[in-house]
């Protein structure tokens, strides 16, 4: 069954919902208990970086979650804040990251001469995918809700899979292994968010 | 490219949806969870809720009525009214809404957008700001349902938010609300040159081309609607509608051929 973890940031309701619309069963994640129930984790992300990993630290999962995604291999997908937590550190904040996919996260180099707003990026964009099977059935050209004013950047260029352009291009998914991280977030993004989260559910 | 924006933005008032004209006459047009249901299926932008009575009765956010609201919606939500704390901020988006509108509160205390922005995310912190255009023609911002002019001046306010840093601003005008005879682009020119967040005007849609014009002209923005959205005919009969497919790829194309 899908765990979604639930440590006080992020929307689990709509991912739920959008389960439940797929006809495939999920449960909270609340306790470290719960994590070894998980055939796969979803770690979902609202809010500052500080914020949301000292809720994550709070919530005693931690300890827990790194060895279900570390060592168990567990499948895992991080949507915004919760894919950037996933990095070393971010300039967003003074704490540490889980350091699951080595990475950074940056705030986007604003061109001051622009005459488009400058931050955050907000709403629809398009992406530019990889070959990759949590893509598949994906509409390209409509993409994904972004809301951020941060990115993921992946020390190897070999865990981007998807990026896309605010400015200059950048991350948007990653990928290594069991782990992936969307900065978009797709519990908003109509039939594209529901395609991902069915093809989550089928991978590995 | 970022595209911009199309935004129905519905207003709540006893656990109903309403829709007034200049913030007046609040007409019954139906039942949120249905519009959310038919909004979902139309594969809308994003959607905003404003609850015209949370803050002037002083009854706060509906938690029940949001956490439905926000189950069941499929595109981000930004939700307005009576929010006037860190706290209730924080239960809105935990309750899954992408963004919380704050307005009256700003003007009593701006430390409030800090407060917040630290704990639910800069970008999450839309400011929404009413505004009538004075007998000398002079832009004045409103609040308590366009009750309580606010004495600090337009340009004067922007340039304090500019300085904060917001997720995006909303502008709305009192003048055009409802009437649906067009955006103020005057209003909108002014703005757009005195911030730099995302911009979203509401206020006088009267038709998907007068949207279309929106965002041509300033290629990025947000573009919020009311009666358009709701309404149909001239007898303004009830009907949930969203833009024509053909206008959806204007906006394709308008985002495609920017250069930033």
């Amino acid at each position: 069954m899908i765990g979604i973890i639930d440590y006080g940031s992020g929307n689990i309701q709509a991912i739920r919902n959008i389960y439940k619309q797929l006809k495939i069963e999920t449960f909270n994640v609340i306790g470290p208990q719960d994590v070894p129930l998980a055939t796969k984790l979803i770690l979902p992300g609202v809010g500052a970086f500080d914020e949301a990993i000292g809720k994550l630290d709070q919530s005693g999962l931690r300890t827990a979650l790194d060895k279900a995604v570390l060592q168990n291999k567990v499948p895992v997908m991080g949507i915004c804040v919760g894919m950037q937590i996933m990095a070393d550190s971010s300039e967003e904040g003074t704490l540490k990251g889980l350091g699951w996919i080595s990475g950074s996260v940056k705030c986007f180099e604003i061109n001051q001469t622009n005459t488009v707003p400058k931050l955050p990026h907000m709403g629809w964009n398009d992406i530019s995918v990889s070959n990759h099977p949590i893509f598949d059935g994906i509409d390209k050209r409509v993409g994904f809700y972004f809301l951020h004013s941060y990115f993921f950047k992946a020390d190897k260029k070999k865990d981007v899979i998807a990026t896309s352009f605010y400015q200059n291009e950048f991350d948007c998914a990653i990928n290594n292994e069991n782990i992936f991280g969307f900065q978009f977030h797709p519990e908003k993004s109509h039939s594209n968010g529901i395609n991902l989260f069915k093809n989550f559910s089928d991978i590995l | 490219m970022l595209r911009s924006r199309v935004i129905p933005c519905l207003l709540l008032q006893n656990k109903g949806l309403v829709k007034t004209v200049n913030f007046k006459d609040p007409k019954y047009v139906g039942d949120p969870i249905n519009a959310v249901k038919i909004f979902n299926e139309k594969e809308v932008d994003e959607l905003m809720f404003l609850d015209i009575d949370a803050s002037s009765t002083k009854t706060g956010p509906d938690y029940a009525l949001i956490e439905k609201i926000a189950n069941e919606c499929r595109m981000p939500l930004c939700y307005g009214g009576g929010v006037k704390s860190v706290e209730q901020a924080q239960k809105i988006i935990k309750l899954g809404a992408e963004k919380i509108a704050i307005s009256s509160i700003v003007f009593d205390r701006s430390e409030i957008i800090d407060e917040m922005a630290a704990v639910i995310g800069r970008q999450s912190v839309v400011v929404v700001i009413d505004i009538k255009k004075n007998l000398f023609g002079k832009y004045e911002i409103y609040t308590q349902n366009g009750k309580k002019k606010i004495k600090r001046g337009l340009d004067k306010t922007l340039s304090i938010l500019e300085e904060i840093g917001i997720g995006e601003l909303v502008i709305n005008s009192i003048d055009c609300d409802g009437k649906m005879k067009g955006y103020d682009t005057e209003l909108a020119d002014h703005v757009r040159d005195l911030v730099s967040c995302p911009l979203t005007i509401l206020g006088g849609a009267s038709s998907q081309e007068n949207i279309l014009n929106l965002i041509e002209r300033y290629k990025v923005i947000g573009a919020a609607v009311g009666s358009l959205f709701v309404f149909k005919g001239i007898y303004r009969a009830v009907l949930i509608n969203y833009l024509d497919n053909n206008y959806r790829d204007k906006i394709f194309k308008i985002a495609s051929e920017r250069k930033n």
